[in-house]
């Protein structure tokens, strides 16, 4: 497998403006004459077939969803993060550079995250342009608030809404390519699979999930941006339509697939509260900056929690991390609370709770104060949970939240198939081992609006502009295997229930490779997919048929691939043998701290599909740190 | 002229013709209504008020013809964005709640067509006053006379009062939705633009009462 | 708790449908309404009848997936609140619900309670965006906006295109829609170039796509799960009616000018 990532020479401040120049370039009239496919309509996605579109290109867009606007970027509350040092605090490019290869935990490529921070500005820029309604000061200038993992405010926000204000710029622009006719939006419709013909990525396999209609669509390249693969674990902070299938079809097609393992769990979402549960909650992590967080002394102490005594509350973050306190990084909060559950010390119901207490806020500063700061946030709680966190204190537990791995993309964000490009969060470049809070949105945008723009032409220039037609052997035997797929879906008519399967499967994911992770657990994990993947296609029941919409078939293909996909991430997280980041070894820990193996695993490890029945092969590249030296973190 | 046809064909433009309209004919309501109250003022106040309208000459009939235009344009607009509507939802609800919609808003088409009918009843009544041979007795400015003979008939007292009530409703909702189809709405003005047709609705359907219930009750006579 | 279910099943577009009744036995107060719904779905495939069908995604109230209406109202009882967020407290035990797709003749039903809102990407199409190429952008403080513009143009923003305005108004009018669109852009510096030409294209294109007219009964804003103000909708149409009368802009179909 080649893993070149093809970095540009030179020094890292340079590299993408030198790229930018070296790179071929499509003449404005040729551009007509390539079709890009672009799967995902998401920051990415969206950003990335408007601007296509733009350019000339002629672009064929997919999604999933009933339309372009409800991609799941839609969700993120947050910000977004440039380093425009609007504020004067002493912000940079480089500082944004450095603090993100720093919370990926060592485990990113540098050239990659610092050609993010100097697009980052880029972004902002083009956001106001579109329209977004970013908070602004009295001044009319923009607003900006700080976000974990950073000491400077280089967050750009729209009330708890920018990702969809983000996102309905992307929508908007690329309706406004749709009405002018040079993008071919084809919603309601999934990829199902990639073709590959001569080496090359060639087209897809899409289902219309109306009519049910199996098309292939061929193109010069293809664009996935296809999001990331949370569901794995059934209740995550996803959508739920979020899935791998996209980019684990084209892993089987020969795509290797980066650091699974490194999946992020976010400490502060609103605890399940019974087996129908379908989703989690996320509640923004700035609520941390004034509540405190407890569990009781005393294993299974049933009480409210106000009359539980001060003496008998243990304030664990506070104790454990005087210095960082309750602002401890995302990964460290979430696994302290785990421990404290895994102890019997958990609140709630189901015991799978800690509090996140105001009462000390409130006494403080004043119930106004705190209603300012986070009203909204303790009305969505109350909503959802109809307790009054002015009164009570709230119920919080980690839950998985985002996923740094995904397709293996070099510097270009081509994959190892010439042709097929990943973006956003389907790819794995930028976060390393763990995502900064609000930079998501600053690199599903950038690889959209900034990146693929000049890394497509490159390659386009370089191939072929003769007319594609999706009618070669390839195609062919593509969508048979997934006529053939479906037919089997259909025809197990078995006893359980696709969501069954995918509870199941999404248990042993949490169980044995979710917070925290060990040999034991991942093997027996390791031992128990298969055999329930075994079960599923013997035993699962999928009714009605395929020429019409129907949702449980949908929801199979999704919940096979994550089957198969479960059982990866469990392998990659068993031979990473250290903790970084979001990846958590029970046995690489210096007294519950993530001990790195920077000699050993400071690398990307990529999996490449090896045919059925048969282990996947695990290659690495290496990744060096010349501008960011590597340095363990501490928050004692 | 192909913006106007555009603008009228539009469904805006539809709403736009049926408020300015309707904002015209309250115009002549609310004048029509001072008109009467000159009723309360005897017999001679009326009466030479009814003279010196008559005597305006051309320009009534520049006003007449100006009052058909507006009625005709507010309903066969009117009835084309009804109809339009019907269109838009082919398949009802098999259970329809209503949060906020009040009477008023949810009876526009019955009580206008009421109110048409009563148009063209009080039409016949006292400006051709083709109901009764006592009326058409009367002389041409015996405008007095001829409302208290008319509303000394608890019928026809009863009609009107009940038409005026039906008018009150109609602009109660009519008033402050025309400010907002011509875009004269704010959140300052809000509660303001929502009660002023609702109170101008009371102010008319209670004036206008007055001069039957007047009659009636014997106050006139 | 236990409820009675009453469905709206429709195969898909050409069929005709009809309400069926489901009993819900298994109901806890703590579940939210989809959930509900997926429990019954599963007792259903159990049993070997189609689950019904219903869009849904984020089930966090932001992507404007869900859209059903619970006992004549869009997304049901609770104010400002999407389906995914409603739960089943709610409602009492033995309650009969019932539940329909949106009903608008520009939201055709595909099946059961899904429908095809793809009228509103159209309108959108028409002129629901800013003219501006990526890359071309200048330093976004370049161009200060009022704090209060910006906030009001938030305010219109924060539409997730679910559809419960046209669902709830009885002429499935898709003003409060248009007019949040119209609003956002309309509020900002940045959107005035295109601003006459956009009010005319987008409500051209809301009355081609079937949608009916505005009879200002707000029922609109009392069911929208974001509380979108009527008073966009008064804006639409001073920015409309201007535009028509008084600038020369005729609107056209939109056609791409790079």
């Amino acid at each position: 497998m080649n893993l070149d990532a093809k970095i540009p020479a030179g020094p890292i401040a340079d590299k993408w403006t030198n790229h930018k120049f070296d790179m071929k370039l499509v003449n404005p009239a040729n551009k007509r004459k390539y079709t890009v496919i672009v799967v995902g309509t998401g920051l990415a996605g969206g950003a990335a077939a408007a601007t296509l579109a733009e350019l000339g290109y002629n672009v064929l867009n997919f999604c999933f969803q009933d339309s372009p606007r409800r991609a799941h970027s839609i969700a993120a509350q947050g910000g977004i993060n440039a380093a425009k040092n609007y504020q004067g605090d002493g912000d940079s490019v480089h500082r944004l550079f450095y603090d993100t290869v720093k919370g990926g935990d060592f485990r990113s490529r540098e050239a990659n995250v610092h050609r993010l921070a100097e697009v980052s500005v880029n972004i902002i820029d083009q956001c106001v342009a579109q329209g977004v309604p970013f908070a602004r000061e009295y001044g009319g200038l923009l607003a900006n608030r700080s976000f974990g993992g950073a000491q400077v405010s280089r967050t750009f926000y729209a009330r708890g809404q920018t990702g969809q204000q983000l996102l309905l710029g992307a929508y908007q622009a690329l309706e406004r390519q749709v009405g002018a006719g040079t993008v071919k939006m084809f919603a309601r419709t999934e990829m199902l699979d990639l073709v590959v013909e001569n080496g090359r990525a060639a087209g897809i396999v899409v289902r219309d999930l109306v009519t049910g209609a199996i098309t292939t669509y061929a193109a010069h390249a293809v664009v996935m941006a296809t999001g990331g693969y949370g569901n794995v674990f059934y209740l995550s902070t996803n959508a739920k339509g979020s899935n791998v299938s996209a980019t684990f079809r084209a892993y089987k097609r020969g795509a290797g697939f980066a650091n699974p393992c490194f999946t992020q769990i976010h400490p502060t979402c609103i605890p399940v509260s019974g087996d129908y549960q379908s989703k989690l909650t996320l509640m923004s992590e700035s609520l941390r900056n004034d509540g405190r967080v407890w569990a009781p002394k005393k294993q299974g102490d049933k009480r409210p929690p106000r009359d539980i005594p001060e003496a008998e509350r243990d304030y664990y973050l506070e104790r454990k991390y005087p210095s960082y306190g309750n602002l401890a990084p995302r990964d460290i909060a979430s696994r302290a609370a785990k421990e404290a559950c895994d102890d019997g010390r958990g609140v709630g119901e189901s015991g799978r709770g800690v509090y996140l207490d105001f009462a000390a806020a409130i006494e403080r500063q004043g119930k106004d104060v705190i209603e300012q700061r986070y009203g909204n946030l303790f009305q969505m709680y109350d909503k959802i949970t109809a307790e009054n966190p002015y009164e009570m204190p709230m119920r919080i537990y980690p839950a998985v939240h985002y996923t740094m791995g995904g397709l293996w993309v070099d510097y270009n964000l081509q994959s190892n198939i010439p042709g097929l490009f990943v973006l956003g969060e389907a790819n794995f470049s930028d976060h390393g081992a763990n995502r900064l809070g609000a930079s998501a949105l600053m690199q599903g945008l950038a690889d959209g609006y900034f990146i693929i723009p000049y890394t497509l032409g490159n390659y386009l220039a370089g191939i072929s502009r003769d007319p594609v037609k999706a009618d070669g052997d390839s195609f062919k035997s593509t969508k048979n295997d997934v006529e053939v797929r479906i037919a089997k879906l259909l025809g197990s008519k078995g006893k359980r229930t696709v969501d069954s399967f995918h509870k199941e499967l999404g248990l042993i994911m949490w169980e044995k490779c979710g917070m925290a992770r060990n040999k034991a657990g991942l093997t027996e994990a390791l031992r128990k997919i298969p055999a329930l993947r075994e079960e599923f296609w013997q035993n699962v029941r999928v009714l009605g048929d395929k020429d019409n919409l129907n949702q449980s078939l949908e929801k199979a293909g999704r919940v096979a691939d994550f089957l198969e996909f479960g059982e990866i991430l469990c392998a990659d997280a068993l031979t990473r043998e250290e903790s970084c980041g979001g990846h958590f070894r029970e046995e690489y820990q210096d007294q519950g701290e993530a001990k790195r193996d920077d000699e050993h695993f400071a690398h990307a490890a990529v999996w490449e599909y090896q045919g059925e029945g048969k282990a996947p092969k695990r290659h690495t590249e290496a990744l060096t740190f010349d501008e960011v030296h590597l340095a363990t973190r501490s928050y004692k | 002229m192909g913006w106007l046809r555009q603008t009228t064909d539009s469904s805006i433009g539809g709403k736009l013709i049926v408020a300015v309209t309707g904002l015209a004919m309250v115009g002549f309501v609310v004048a029509h209504l001072s008109g009467n109250l000159l009723v309360f003022g005897g017999p001679q106040a009326v009466n030479s008020y009814a003279e010196g309208l008559r005597k305006l000459g051309a320009l009534l009939w520049v006003a007449r013809i100006g009052l058909l235009v507006m009625a005709t344009l507010h309903i066969v607009f009117a009835i084309k964005l009804n109809l339009a509507n019907r269109a838009a939802r082919p398949q009802a609800y098999a259970v329809k709640t209503y949060r906020r919609a009040s009477f008023a808003s949810r009876s526009m088409l019955l009580t206008g067509m009421a109110l048409l009918g009563y148009i063209l009843f009080h039409l016949a009544h006292f400006t051709f006053r083709a109901t009764s041979p006592e009326l058409a007795a009367l002389g041409e400015y015996e405008v007095y006379q001829m409302i208290v003979l008319s509303f000394q008939q608890p019928l026809i007292a009863g009609l009107y009062i009940v038409s005026m009530l039906l008018l009150g409703l109609h602009l109660s909702h009519g008033v402050s939705s025309l400010f907002q189809t011509l875009g004269f709405n704010h959140p300052k003005y809000r509660s303001l633009v929502g009660s002023i047709g609702p109170i101008l609705g009371v102010l008319l359907a209670l004036g206008f009462s007055s001069i039957p219930a007047a009659v009636l009750f014997g106050l006139l006579k | 708790m236990k409820l009675k279910l009453h469905v709206w099943r429709q195969k898909d577009r050409q069929s005709t449908g009809r309400m069926v009744a489901y009993d819900a036995p298994n109901v806890n107060p703590e579940m939210s309404f989809l959930e509900m719904l997926d429990v019954v779905n599963e007792e259903l495939t159990g049993k070997g009848e189609d689950p019904i069908a219903f869009d849904h995604d984020c089930r966090e109230g932001i992507c404007g997936s869900c859209s059903m209406v619970i006992n004549g109202t869009p997304h049901g009882p609770s104010k400002g609140t999407t389906v995914c967020q409603l739960h089943m407290r709610h409602f009492t035990d033995g309650q009969d619900v019932h539940i329909e797709p949106w009903r608008a003749k520009a939201f055709p039903v595909l099946q059961d309670l899904v429908v095809d809102r793809s009228a509103f990407d159209r309108i959108i199409q028409a002129g629901g965006f800013i003219s501006v190429n990526s890359g071309s952008a200048q330093d976004a403080n370049n161009l200060p906006v009022a704090k209060g513009d910006a906030d009001q143009s938030m305010d219109a923003a924060a539409c997730i295109g679910c559809g419960a305005c046209v669902a709830a108004c009885k002429n499935s009018a898709a003003m409060l829609f248009a007019a949040a669109k119209i609003s956002h852009l309309g509020l900002l510096p940045q959107g005035q170039p295109e601003r006459r030409r956009r009010a005319i294209n987008m409500v051209k294109q809301m009355d081609l796509e079937g949608f009916g007219n505005c009879s200002n009964q707000y029922e609109c804003e009392a069911v929208c799960p974001k509380e979108i103000s009527v008073g966009f909708i008064a804006r639409m149409n001073r920015d409309y009616l201007s535009s028509s009368i008084f600038s020369k802009e005729t609107g056209s179909a939109s056609k791409s000018e790079d």
